[in-house]
C-alpha cells in the first residue's frame, strides 16, 4: 500500500456514520448497489499527503451477525475486499451499545481505528471519557470526531493510515474467553478448521467456530458446501447446545453476547467513563419532543398535518418547475418540427423522442422535492416515529409501520406519483412487507389518473364530484391494504419481520447530507428510468403509427379537403370543416394502427366491462403514462389533441354517446385507479425489487382491476336499467 | 410468575431476567442490547398501545406487544408522576 489504501466506515445507524462520509469525502462519490440486493455501496475518493485513499461507506449494521442484508454484505466487504483498514464509528453518548460492533471487528482481527463521534453531545451531557486509557484498553487508535462540523476527521485519517501502515495487512484476532464450557468448544473447533483448512483463507479458525456456536446460517450454509468437516462441527455444536441447554438452560449465542458486554462494561468500568451529573439529569431534548411528537391524541394529528403539508408543498412547489420543464420540451418540439421536414422522421422526434423523454424529465422536480422532504423527515428521526405511531394498524393488513411513506407519496391524499412512491420503499428494511408495499402503492390515485376521473366525472356524476373523488381515494386504499393482506397470505407468506427497531434522537440534519441524498436518487432515476423509457415511447410512437393508412384511403380524404376548399367560400366554416376531415382521418389513422388493431382485438373480451376499441387504445396508451390515456381518447373520438385540462368538449361528447352509461364509467375508473402501473413504475419497480416482481405487478394489477372492473360493469347495468 | 416486557407500564423500570425468542428474532433483540441483566425503562407507548418505546443503554428502542412477550422481567420500581 504505497500510494494507494482503502479504508472502511463501519458504524451502527445513527452514529453519524454518513455525515462522516460526506465530510470525509465532499462531492466525489460514487454510488452503486452491492449485486443482486438493494444495498447502496458508496465509494469516494480522498487524497492524503500522497496517498490515494479509496474511502468506502459501509452499510449501517448493528451487528456482525447475519441478520440483515446491510450486516452480510458489511461482512463480505471485510472479508473478500480486505480493507487495510476499518474506522469505526461509536456514537460517544452510547458507547456500551456501540462498542458491540466494535468487538465483533476485533475479533475478526481485522485492523480497527475507533472514532469517538458526536463529541460535543457527549461534553453537554457531561460524560467524560478516557480516550487514551480507552485506546490501550482496548489496542487500538481512538480519536475524537464531530462528524456534522468535520472536525478531528483530519486526524482521523491520518491516524487510519499511520495504524493501517503498522500493522501492514496483518489480521490479529482478538480471543474473547466465553466461559470454560464454550472455551473448551470453541479450542476444539478451531483446531479441527485449522487442520482441515476448512474456509480458513476467508476467515480465521476461532471465528469460524465461532459463528458455528452463534448458529449462523450464512457460514453453516458455506460449510455445508465443503462438506467433511461441516458435519463433525455441526455435531460438535449439537452437543455443546444440549450442554448449555441442561446446565445453563440457555443457548450459545446467548452466552457469547452476554460475554461481549460483559467484556465491554469491564473496559467501561477501569475508569474510561464518567458521567459528570452536570445538568444531566434534566430530560433531554428528544424526550421532551416525544412526549408531545408521538402523544396518545396529538401525534396522529401532527403526523397526518406532517404527512399532509409536505404533500401539498411537494405538489404546489413541484409544479413551478415542472412547468418550465414542460414548456422547455414543448418549445423543443416546435423547434425540432420547423427544423425537420414534415414526415417520419419529424414525427419520431418529436412525438416519440422529445415527448418521451418530456415525460419522464417532468417527474424529475417532484422526485427531487419530494425526497428532500423524505431526506430530512428520515435524518431527523421523525420518520422512524411515524414507523412507529403506525405500525399496529398497517401489521393487520401484513405491512409494517414503514409502508405507510410509500402509499402516501403515490396518492394516498389524491395526486401523489407512484414513481417517488415506489422509491419511497427502500425505507423498509423487511424484504416481504417492502415487496407488498411496493405492488400495491400504484393503487393510489396518482396525479395522472386524476384527469381521466374528472373527465368521466363531468360527463356522468357532475352532481356530486367530490364524494366520488372521496371515494375513489377511500377505494384505493381499502384495496392497498387488502390485497397487501391477501398477497401476504398467499405467494408473500411469512411471519412478520420483528419490529425492534432504534428510535434515534431527534437531531436537525446537515443541509450537505440531504442535498446529495436527494441528488443519488434523483439521478439514479434519470439514468436508470431514462433508457428504458425512450426505447418505450419510441415502441409506443410506432405502434399508434403504423401502418399508416393505405394510398387510396388517403387520397379519399385528400379529395374531400380539396372538395371543401374548392366550394365553400366562407373561410370560417372552411376551417372547420377541414380541421373535421383532418380529426377523422386521425381517428381512422390511429384505428389501422397496431395500437387500434389490438384495440379492436381486445374488444370482444373488453366488452364485458363495457369497453369499445377507443377506450382500449387509451388504456394501452395509458401503459405508456397516465396522462396518455385523455389524449388517447381525443384522438379516438376524432377531436384532434385535446389538452387534458380542458376536457368539457369530450366529456359532453362522452356524455352522449349511446355506448356509455354510468356503469361503463364506474368500471372504467376502478380500471383505471388498479390496472398495470405507468411504465416508469414498472421500471422503477423492478429496480427496487426485480424485474420478476415487476412483471408479475404489472399482469396482476391488471387481471385484478380488469376482473373488478367486469363486475361493476355487470352489477352496474343490472342495477341501472 | 414470572412478568413479560409488556405488563409494564410507561415510567416502569425493570432488569431483564431471561429472553425466550427463539432463532432470528432472539438475535435480533441481543444484537440489540437485550440480554439477561439489563436494565430497561418504559418511556411511551403508540397511539394504539403497541409498539411499546423503552430506554436501555443510553439509546431508545421501540418493540411490538408480542415481541416484548418473550422478554421476562423483574420490577425495580415506579415512578410516579
Amino acid at each position: 500500500m504505497s500510494n494507494t489504501a482503502t479504508i472502511a466506515l463501519a458504524g451502527n445507524p445513527n452514529s453519524g456514520k454518513t455525515t462522516l462520509f460526506n465530510a470525509m469525502t465532499g462531492a466525489r462519490q460514487r454510488v452503486g448497489n452491492y449485486p443482486g440486493i438493494t444495498v447502496e455501496r458508496k465509494e469516494g475518493t480522498v487524497n492524503l499527503d500522497d496517498i490515494k485513499v479509496n474511502v468506502v461507506d459501509l452499510p449501517g449494521c448493528y451487528s456482525l451477525s447475519a441478520y440483515s442484508q446491510e450486516e452480510l454484505v458489511a461482512r463480505k466487504v471485510l472479508v473478500d475486499e480486505r480493507p487495510d483498514i476499518v474506522v469505526d464509528i461509536v456514537d460517544a453518548t452510547k458507547l456500551e451499545r456501540h462498542l458491540y460492533l466494535a468487538v465483533q471487528f476485533f475479533e475478526l482481527g481485522i485492523p480497527v481505528v475507533l472514532a469517538l463521534n458526536m463529541m460535543d453531545e457527549a461534553n453537554k451531557q457531561g460524560l467524560r471519557i478516557d480516550r487514551k486509557r480507552l485506546a490501550s484498553l482496548l489496542k487500538c487508535p481512538v480519536v475524537e470526531t464531530v462528524a456534522r462540523s468535520g472536525q478531528g476527521k483530519q486526524e482521523l485519517m491520518q491516524e487510519a493510515i499511520k495504524h493501517a501502515k503498522e500493522r501492514g495487512g496483518a489480521w490479529e484476532p482478538l480471543q474473547i474467553s466465553y466461559g470454560p464450557d464454550l472455551d473448551m468448544a470453541l479450542g476444539v473447533m478451531a483446531e479441527m478448521i485449522e487442520s482441515a483448512n476448512f474456509m480458513t483463507n476467508r476467515y480465521p479458525a476461532r471465528w469460524i467456530a465461532l459463528k458455528y456456536l452463534e448458529n449462523d446460517e450464512e457460514i453453516v450454509a458455506q460449510g455445508r458446501k465443503l462438506g467433511g468437516t461441516a458435519q463433525e462441527l455441526e455435531d460438535l455444536v449439537a452437543k455443546t447446545s444440549e450442554h448449555c441447554q441442561a446446565t445453563l438452560n440457555t443457548v450459545p449465542e446467548a452466552i457469547i453476547a452476554d460475554y461481549r458486554y460483559g467484556l465491554i462494561n469491564s473496559i467501561l468500568r477501569q475508569d474510561v467513563l464518567e458521567h459528570e451529573p452536570t445538568q444531566s439529569e434534566r430530560i433531554d431534548v428528544s424526550t421532551k419532543l416525544d412526549m408531545v411528537l408521538t402523544n396518545r391524541l396529538l401525534g396522529p394529528i401532527i403526523m397526518f398535518g406532517v404527512l399532509y403539508g409536505m404533500f401539498q408543498v411537494t405538489f404546489t412547489v413541484g409544479e413551478i418547475p415542472m412547468g418550465w420543464f414542460e414548456s422547455l420540451f414543448g418549445w423543443l418540439g416546435e423547434t425540432a418540427a420547423t427544423l425537420i421536414p414534415e414526415g417520419m422522421v419529424q414525427s419520431l422526434i418529436v412525438s416519440g423522442v422529445i415527448d418521451g423523454v418530456g415525460g419522464v424529465m417532468g417527474f424529475v422536480p417532484l422526485i427531487a422535492i419530494m425526497f428532500l422532504m423524505i431526506s430530512f423527515l428520515e435524518d431527523s428521526g421523525y420518520m422512524a416515529r411515524v414507523a412507529y405511531m403506525l405500525d399496529r394498524v398497517l401489521r393487520v393488513f401484513g405491512l409494517h409501520g414503514c409502508s405507510a411513506m410509500p402509499f402516501i407519496v403515490s396518492g394516498g391524499i389524491m395526486g401523489g406519483c407512484a414513481v417517488p412512491g415506489v422509491m419511497a420503499t427502500r425505507t423498509l428494511r423487511s424484504p416481504k412487507e417492502k415487496l407488498a408495499t411496493l405492488i400495491t402503492a400504484p393503487f393510489m390515485p396518482c396525479g395522472a389518473k386524476l384527469p381521466v376521473f374528472l373527465l368521466l366525472i363531468a360527463a356522468f356524476f357532475s352532481e356530486n364530484e367530490a364524494q366520488i373523488m372521496f371515494g375513489i381515494t377511500l377505494f384505493a386504499w381499502a384495496m392497498a391494504l387488502l390485497v397487501s393482506k391477501l398477497l401476504r397470505s398467499t405467494i408473500i407468506k411469512g411471519e412478520p419481520t420483528p419490529f425492534i427497531m432504534e428510535l434515534p434522537p431527534y437531531r436537525l440534519p446537515t443541509l450537505k447530507g440531504i442535498l446529495i441524498h436527494t441528488w443519488e436518487r434523483v439521478w439514479s432515476y434519470i439514468r436508470k428510468a431514462g433508457t428504458v423509457i425512450l426505447a418505450v415511447s419510441i415502441l409506443l410512437w410506432a405502434a399508434m403509427t403504423f401502418p399508416g393508412l393505405p394510398e387510396d384511403a388517403m387520397s379519399k380524404f385528400e379529395a374531400g379537403r380539396q372538395a371543401v376548399t374548392a366550394s365553400v367560400d366562407n373561410p370560417e366554416e372552411q376551417e372547420t370543416l377541414l380541421e373535421s376531415i383532418d380529426n377523422l382521418e386521425a381517428q381512422v389513422t390511429l384505428r389501422h394502427s397496431v395500437a387500434g388493431r389490438i384495440g379492436s382485438f381486445l374488444e370482444p373480451v373488453s366488452r364485458w366491462a363495457g369497453f369499445d376499441w377507443r377506450t382500449n387504445i387509451a388504456l394501452v396508451g395509458g401503459f405508456a403514462a397516465k396522462e396518455v390515456i385523455v389524449s388517447t381518447f381525443g384522438t379516438a373520438y376524432s377531436l384532434g389533441e385535446v389538452d387534458p385540462e380542458e376536457t368539457a368538449s369530450l366529456s359532453s361528447q362522452i356524455a352522449k354517446d349511446p355506448a356509455w352509461s354510468k356503469a361503463t364509467a364506474l368500471a372504467l375508473i376502478i380500471f383505471v385507479l388498479l390496472y398495470a402501473p405507468c411504465f416508469v413504475t414498472v421500471v422503477t419497480m423492478a429496480k427496487e425489487s426485480s424485474w420478476r416482481w415487476a412483471i408479475f405487478s404489472t399482469i396482476f394489477n391488471t387481471v385484478l382491476g380488469f376482473s373488478l372492473a367486469v363486475i361493476s360493469y355487470q352489477v352496474g347495468t343490472l342495477l341501472l336499467i | 410468575m414470572e412478568n413479560t416486557l409488556r405488563s409494564l407500564r410507561v415510567n416502569e423500570k425493570a432488569r431483564i431476567r431471561s429472553v425466550t425468542a427463539k432463532g432470528e428474532m432472539s438475535r435480533r433483540l441481543r444484537d440489540m442490547g437485550l440480554v439477561p441483566g439489563t436494565e430497561v425503562k418504559v418511556v411511551g407507548r403508540a397511539p394504539l398501545k403497541d409498539p411499546v418505546a423503552l430506554r436501555l443503554r443510553d439509546f431508545t428502542l421501540t418493540l411490538r406487544n408480542n415481541e416484548a412477550d418473550c422478554i421476562m422481567i423483574e420490577r425495580m420500581e415506579e415512578i410516579n408522576e
